[in-house]
């Protein structure tokens, strides 16, 4: 199983188009939308998690851009600093994919970069503000 | 012929941790021992119960003397880090609240606002041993002329740096869900609209006044662990309330008792003084604060001994209620439901969200366990015991 998240962006003319439901139907992909903003006449853009054969993935994001949908890899990544976390809990609260969650018995929170959609939410409902966002791509930044 | 009742002094429990002999355990260890060995014999077996607890506790704060400079000034205004300290204390006295913001703060004009900054930070970095940058200003007097001083301050050379919490380690507190349309943002932290998450924060099992629930050990001296080094009970905190409802038990099923509590900055540490920021609603200070309790009886054995399972509290909506003074519930849930994950309240499965460290509050315990199995860290007997229910 192949997992990513991507970001997708449509152009004006291709926002009226059912293209995403292709994914699933023609290419045996797996999709959660995480945040979309579709308008007619407008640029569109859609952050959505894509899964399946890795075979299936690649030939899925090709279709995607033979539509003129331009695609991205989800550039950035949350990243938590365990000197600052005093795993309190506050975050679970707001964590829309259970990627920051309690760990029972223990109680400590246990935060899982895979289930991670990057909405970012955590960063301020974090108390001591334990929680950053960090480019994925360094050598941009560096 | 039946044993004596276990009956010990604060003195014989402290000769036995001079002599190494103390036997410590901590809240949570203490439930399997009294479940095997019966109060009487968990008694006869243990001198020491430490509990702990670590979250953000609002009404804290620090009286800094920041010594004089030449020429001298009669401070009236003080700031540090550009947080505003209560300067209407003597010449260069002054006291930094936990909840007080950095004077540019945005606060809720873009909501919700963030609160990166404010006193609760300021208390962290002077406990770590950062400098801060005060400002201090002064009217001008014959005796103190001078009407503006800056500088830097570090705890290293502050005359002295003491933290006075008036309220902290609230025994019980609500369990906090919103039934509004719209995400609020409160004190007890994010809740999502038509009751998506149930907030709660205390340690339960381990929080200090669950564990002695009438206040029969603790008081006026009582020596704590407080932000990683040595403090003392002072006083009930404000807002103490011990006249309210009681399980079988003893222990409040609302908000109850709180203490005030002091000890000196310069010891302590900034792992257990954290500067917290809650979105849309303020700034504080999260304080570690641990208790060890004497287990003088087999009735102290029984208190201490208390689980999860028999600590309840009450949900409160604080999208409406809360905010407009209605004493309004929606039933009562334990600490092992809050804990598990999720509770049901009014037939919904809710997701249960702690606010309270329950991590950090073991290890608070277990820090206290081995300072008092070292030796270093005698009991103090209180003067007074805290007002207990009418």
């Amino acid at each position: 199983m192949y997992s990513k998240i991507l970001i997708l962006r449509f152009p004006k003319t291709e926002v009226q188009k059912p293209i995403v439901c292709h994914l699933a139907r023609d290419f045996d992909l797996m999709f959660n939308i995480l945040n979309a903003t579709i308008l007619p006449r407008k640029e569109g853009i859609m952050v959505l998690e894509l899964s399946g054969a890795k075979k299936d993935f690649k030939a899925g994001v090709r279709y995607l851009k033979s539509q003129g949908v331009a695609v991205q890899n989800a550039s950035q990544e949350v990243e938590r600093d365990e000197a600052v976390c005093t795993h309190c809990g506050a975050c679970t609260a707001v964590c829309p994919t259970g990627a920051l969650a309690v760990q029972r018995p223990e109680m400590a929170v246990d935060f899982n970069q895979q289930r991670c959609s990057v909405c970012e939410l955590c960063v301020t409902a974090c108390p001591p503000r334990a929680i950053k966002i960090k480019p994925i791509r360094q050598i941009f930044f560096e | 012929m039946a044993k004596q009742a276990v009956n010990k002094t604060y003195a014989e429990i402290n000769a036995r941790i001079k002599s190494g002999e103390v036997v410590v355990v901590t809240a949570e260890e203490m439930i399997d021992i009294v479940d095997q060995e019966g109060a009487e014999g968990a008694a006869r077996q243990v001198d020491v119960v430490t509990t702990g607890t670590f979250a953000p506790m609002c009404s804290s704060g620090a009286f800094i003397n920041f010594g004089h400079s030449v020429p001298g000034i009669k401070a009236s205004k003080v700031w540090l880090n550009n947080v505003a300290a209560y300067g209407g204390v003597a010449a260069v006295d002054c006291y930094i609240g936990a909840t007080e913001l950095s004077e540019d703060d945005p606060l809720n004009r873009v909501y919700p606002g963030e609160f990166a900054y404010g006193g609760g930070h300021v208390i962290q970095e002077l406990v770590a041993g950062k400098d801060v940058h005060l400002v201090a200003k002064g009217y001008g007097t014959d005796c103190y002329p001078n009407k503006l001083v800056q500088k830097a301050i570090n705890i290293a050379t502050l005359p002295s740096a003491l933290l006075v919490n008036p309220r902290n380690a609230y025994q019980n507190y609500n369990c906090a869900v919103n039934y509004t349309k719209k995400t609020i943002y409160t004190y007890m932290g994010t809740l999502k609209p038509k009751g998506g998450n149930a907030n709660y924060c205390s340690a339960g099992q381990l929080s200090p006044l669950f564990n002695d629930p009438y206040y029969k050990t603790i008081g006026l001296g009582t020596r704590i662990f407080l932000g990683g080094g040595v403090g003392y009970v002072t006083w009930p905190g404000t807002q103490h309330k011990p006249s309210v409802e009681r399980t079988e038990r003893g222990v409040p099923i609302y908000p109850s008792g709180t203490l005030m509590v002091m000890g000196d900055m310069k010891q302590m540490d900034p792992t257990w003084l954290v500067g917290v920021g809650l979105q849309g609603y303020g700034v504080s200070l999260s304080v570690g604060l641990g208790i060890p309790i004497p287990i003088l009886n087999a009735e102290m054995a029984t208190y201490t001994a208390v689980k999860d399972e028999e600590l309840f509290t009450h949900v409160v909506d604080y999208g409406t209620d809360y905010p407009q003074g209605r004493s309004r519930h929606y039933g009562v849930v334990s600490y092992a439901q809050l804990k598990s994950g999720s509770i049901t309240v009014e037939g919904q499965e809710i997701q249960t969200v702690p606010l309270s460290s329950v991590v950090r509050a073991r290890e608070i315990a277990n820090i206290l366990k081995a300072w008092i199995e070292a030796g270093d860290f005698l009991l103090g007997e209180p003067q007074f015991t805290l007002p207990g229910p009418e």
